[in-house]
């Protein structure tokens, strides 16, 4: 490993220094400190120091507080529960029909907990420094060592619940090491942790409920934020089932409806997964952090066709025991892959990194396979002309191991796989190809979790979160429910201790103002009548982000996508149809308001990536590469977050840099060759 | 592939509603289910007419919310959910008949949507173990034998998507109700709360107006996480339990 610091010589033409790419797209606008209500000192005492500062609501007083929780996924869940059991007034939102379902039940892996059970020489500080790392130091300090230092309070509280992890024989839980860490300090549940752990939210949720602490809006969507005299009073809904749009007032709102994956359209996120809630946000004066930061899976299955409505992810501990190839020559793409003799074969990850072969990160793994369809290398069906897959092939495993182990390990992979594909993995290799999978961008918080506007929290997915570029496996879930139990009813307490605030009634102007847009815009969409489905656009807009602003992105390519997102968008806007009415349910409806709102992110999304001409985390340009390939961070020049401020309709957005500064951790390049 | 498609349309609530029938070309057989049902509405969004609405999200056989009645059966032919079935499942040439669960408790929103919040109030009726934020023992303090815990994890893994209601002669939500006691019921943390868990759950299923269990069994041949029948009789024995601590 190298120290970076040195790598840009000003004298190179590579120099970044001599590069504004995102000219012309941006304005520079003041630096933010993103140091507000974080306490310095040493490291270790921060989190306590905040907790203890952090002013507390007379218990008496707390009926009468009221808090509007947006999303009951592992984030809005658990915060909506904790706040209620405090005696709070809640309002709990989501768009399903129930709160269980909300997207955090599909997690499949783990959740990480800095619990050393396994004696194996974990501690808060190794995973704090896992995290730093794996976050490709593009993270802050202070988040990433509150979220370690609570992890192992989430897995009392799961436990206390009844979730019921994996134990051993004696009892005790059971531990696996996830994501390449050298520590097994995942707590899992077979494959479905992020099933049971929304579970025991949701039914702590359901507890507060029956309470009558918080009450249950499901089939409810947000459309606009409510802000009164520069504070966050409040949210416009509208009722998915009666159409009708409702006004909802408050002390304050917490936002914690997920990540915006399916600006992509095709994810691993589920079908409902948007981005409205926190860009209407971001449009009323929240900033929006690092959109550009994507993270994508290498093991998912690939896609079959035109129809294609959403990717499946397979557990990345498939690439333990199975070996990734494509053939060498594109000539045998189509051929029975048990018929491609051994020497035809390109087992290209064990060839290009010898020391980690096909272990190597999710961002590696993922951008070879792209590499080698590129190539026309690809397996597979030909969608668009060209072969998305590659082999991932247990064959020397079943010979290795035998067929019974591999089953005992893998069998419900495989049999997820058969179901989808048709096809017996057993017999024939698997097809893989990279999908997106998580986002580590999201609205902007300080330490409190507070966004750029007073009384507007933000948590789990959502926020920018402590991630950094790029997230270990195992640690959204620990995330998620780190802010929502633990965090943000500690740090929101603060911000109600000045409540209640002045009584707003739905006549204030900017209530009314807030309602209006909403109408306006639904109207607009009834009523213009077009020739293209909305699904129609959400593809397209899809295709172009995969393509320019996906797993390597070029200045060029990502000027092209701006352009063709502005296009896109004019014709969504004249041209979109929807049909049916707005005062029932209303599937094309709902679809079109997310779809207006993706529309906008991706092209904000294009910008922030222009801007950043670095590799870093999961975030590859071209431009910036070592002589081998590989990525090249850009410390000298990067090494803050891009937080952009919304400047109004067609205007460039504002670019505030909060500068990241080390003062505990030596930043590393990471080297995995 | 090719097929003939019986799909009900409802308005609203109010509407009475009726089976309409379309023709599907070109479908393949790598396709899911609702990804035929999502090329069948842009075929009708193209000719004006308004898409079929169903229930879906996560679309992997994990968030219950897919809920589809095909060819009579709860999620069709295959022990799984709708998201997760098929069309290689059926055969070229085939008419699929499409409808929304059917019950009492679950009444229909539009087309092949339904209601199924009576499920969220039986859990806020004490399926949940109450301890409160930050009041947890350390997550060792408690061994749980490893056979208790994987029961749990098996019948916790119920997804909450209705098939047994549906499937049920009676529209009996036992199987669900059978698979939260249980869960609970094998774990150290659930036992404070046995009795009142189970009393407060039942009395609120029968509020709903979900029928009794007359031990038929469809439930768990439709259910898609293979919940076994004896969370039933657990429930029962539990019930019986309670009502002789006085609840
Ligand atoms: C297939 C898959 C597997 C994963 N596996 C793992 C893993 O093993 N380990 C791990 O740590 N992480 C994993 N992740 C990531 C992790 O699951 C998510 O990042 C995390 O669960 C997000 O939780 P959340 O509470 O922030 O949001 P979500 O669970 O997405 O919840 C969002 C909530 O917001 C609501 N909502 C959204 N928009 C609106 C709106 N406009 N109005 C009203 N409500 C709204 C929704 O209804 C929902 O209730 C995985 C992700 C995927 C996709
Ligand atoms: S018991 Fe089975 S069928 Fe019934 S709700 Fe649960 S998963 Fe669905
Ligand atoms: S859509 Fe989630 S289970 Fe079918």
């Amino acid at each position: 490993m190298t120290d970076t610091l040195k790598t840009s010589d000003p004298a190179s033409p590579d120099d970044p220094q001599r590069h504004d790419d995102a000219a012309g797209y941006y304005v520079p606008g003041e630096p933010l400190t993103g140091r507000e209500h974080a306490p310095d000192g040493p490291l270790e005492e921060r989190w306590s120091k905040r907790v203890f500062e952090a002013r507390i609501v007379n218990p008496a007083n707390r009926r009468k507080v009221s808090v509007i929780v947006v999303g009951t996924g592992l984030a809005g869940g658990s915060a909506a529960a904790t706040l209620g059991e405090a005696g709070y007034q809640v309002k709990s939102f989501c768009y399903q029909d129930s709160p269980r379902r909300a997207h955090s039940i599909a997690a499949q892996g783990g959740i990480n907990g800095a619990k050393n059970y396994k004696g194996d020489g974990d501690s808060v500080q190794r995973l704090f420094y896992d995290t730093i790392k794996g976050g490709d130091y593009r993270s802050r300090e202070s988040n990433v060592y509150r979220l370690a230092e609570v992890s192992a309070s989430i897995i009392d509280q799961c436990v206390a619940q009844g979730v019921p992890f994996a134990r051993e024989y004696g009892g005790l839980l059971d531990n696996r090491s996830f994501g390449g860490v050298q520590v097994s300090r995942t707590f899992y549940a077979r494959g479905q942790t992020g099933q049971q752990l929304l579970i025991g939210a949701y039914q702590a949720l359901e507890r507060q409920v029956g309470a009558g602490t918080v009450e249950m809006f499901t089939r409810h969507e947000m459309l606009e934020l409510v802000v009164v005299d520069g504070r966050a009073r409040g949210i416009i809904a509208r009722d998915m089932v009666t159409g009708e749009i409702e006004t909802h007032l408050a002390d304050t709102v917490v936002l914690a409806s997920g990540g915006y994956g399916n600006v992509f359209f095709l994810s691993t996120n589920a079908m409902g997964c948007n981005v409205t809630a926190t860009w209407r946000a971001h449009r009323k004066g929240a900033y929006m952090a690092n959109p550009c930061y994507t993270q994508i899976h290498p093991t998912c299955i690939p896609v079959s066709g035109a129809h294609q409505s959403k990717l499946t992810l397979m557990s990345e501990s498939l690439r333990n025991d199975g070996r990734i190839w494509v053939p060498k020559d594109a000539k045998d793409a189509d051929k029975d892959p048990r018929e491609i003799p051994e020497d035809d074969r390109d087992y290209y990850l064990e060839r290009i990194y010898p020391a980690f072969g096909n272990l190597v990160p999710r961002d590696i793994a993922s951008r070879q396979a792209k590499n080698m369809c590129d190539e026309g290398r690809g397996v597979g069906p030909e969608v668009d002309g060209v072969r998305r897959g590659v082999y991932l092939d247990f064959a020397d495993a079943i010979e290795r191991l035998g067929r019974k182990a591999v089953e005992s390990k893998y069998g419900n992979l495989f049999d997820m796989y058969a179901r989808i594909t048709g096809e017996d993995p057993y017999e024939v290799p698997m097809r893989i190809y990279p999908a997106v999978h998580y986002v580590m961008g999201g609205l902007w918080v300080d330490y409190d979790l507070q966004a750029s506007i007073p009384g507007l929290f933000v948590a789990g997915e959502a926020n920018f979160s402590d991630h950094g570029a790029n997230r270990l496996g195992a640690s959204a879930l620990m995330q998620g429910l780190a802010d929502g139990y633990f965090v943000l009813p500690n740090t929101i307490r603060d911000y109600l201790a000045d409540s209640p605030f002045d009584k707003i009634t739905e006549d204030h102007p900017a209530v009314v103002e807030a309602r209006q847009a909403v109408q306006a815009r639904i109207d607009h969409f009834m009523t213009t009548k077009g020739t293209r489905s909305v699904d129609s656009y959400h593809r397209e807009l899809g295709n172009i982000m995969w393509e320019y602003c996906g797993m390597e992105r070029t200045e060029d390519g990502l000027k092209k996508a701006i352009d063709l997102i502005r296009t896109l968008k004019d014709d969504f806007w004249r041209n979109v149809k929807v049909l049916g009415s707005a005062d029932t349910v209303n599937q094309s409806l709902e679809k079109a308001g997310r779809v207006a709102d993706f529309l906008e992110l991706g092209e904000l999304m294009c910008i922030d990536a222009l801007n950043r001409r670095e590799s870093c985390g999961g975030h590859f340009r071209a431009e910036s590469q070592t002589e081998d390939g590989e990525a090249l961070r850009h410390d000298d020049q990067y090494a803050y977050v891009a937080a952009w401020e919304w400047a109004g309709e067609g205007q460039a957005p504002v670019l505030h840099k909060e500068d990241l500064v080390y003062e505990f951790t030596e930043m590393k390049q990471r080297s995995y060759k | 592939m090719k097929f003939t498609l019986k799909i009900w349309r409802q308005d609203g609530p109010q509407d009475p509603g009726g089976i309409r029938t379309y023709e599907l070309d070109e479908v393949s057989e790598d396709m899911s289910f609702l990804e035929m049902l999502d090329v069948l509405n842009e075929q009708l969004i193209a000719g004006d007419e308004e898409p079929i609405v169903f229930d879906h999200d996560c679309r992997e056989g994990i968030c219950g919310s897919c809920d589809l009645m095909i060819n009579g059966e709860a999620h069709g032919p295959e022990v799984t959910t709708t998201c997760q079935l098929h069309m290689r499942s059926f055969h070229d040439g085939e008419t699929i008949t499409v409808e929304p669960w059917r019950a009492t408790a679950f009444p229909v929103i539009k087309d092949l949507m339904v209601d199924r919040s009576a499920f969220d109030r039986i859990i806020a009726s004490g399926g949940f173990v109450s301890v409160n934020t930050g009041a947890a023992p350390d997550a060792h303090a408690t061994p749980v034998p490893k056979e208790n815990a994987d029961r749990a994890f098996d019948v916790a893994t119920c997804i909450g998507c209705g098939a047994c209601v549906a499937a049920c002669p009676n529209g009996s939500a036992s199987l669900f109700l059978g698979a939260k006691i249980t869960h609970l019921g094998e774990l150290p943390q659930g036992q404070a709360e046995r009795d009142s868990r189970v009393a407060g759950m039942v009395a609120q299923h029968d509020h709903e107006g979900f029928g009794g269990c007359t031990n038929i069994g469809e439930c768990t041949s439709a259910c898609p996480k293979g919940i076994p029948l004896d969370v039933i009789s657990q429930l029962n024995k539990d019930l019986r339990t309670a009502i002789k601590h006085g609840h």
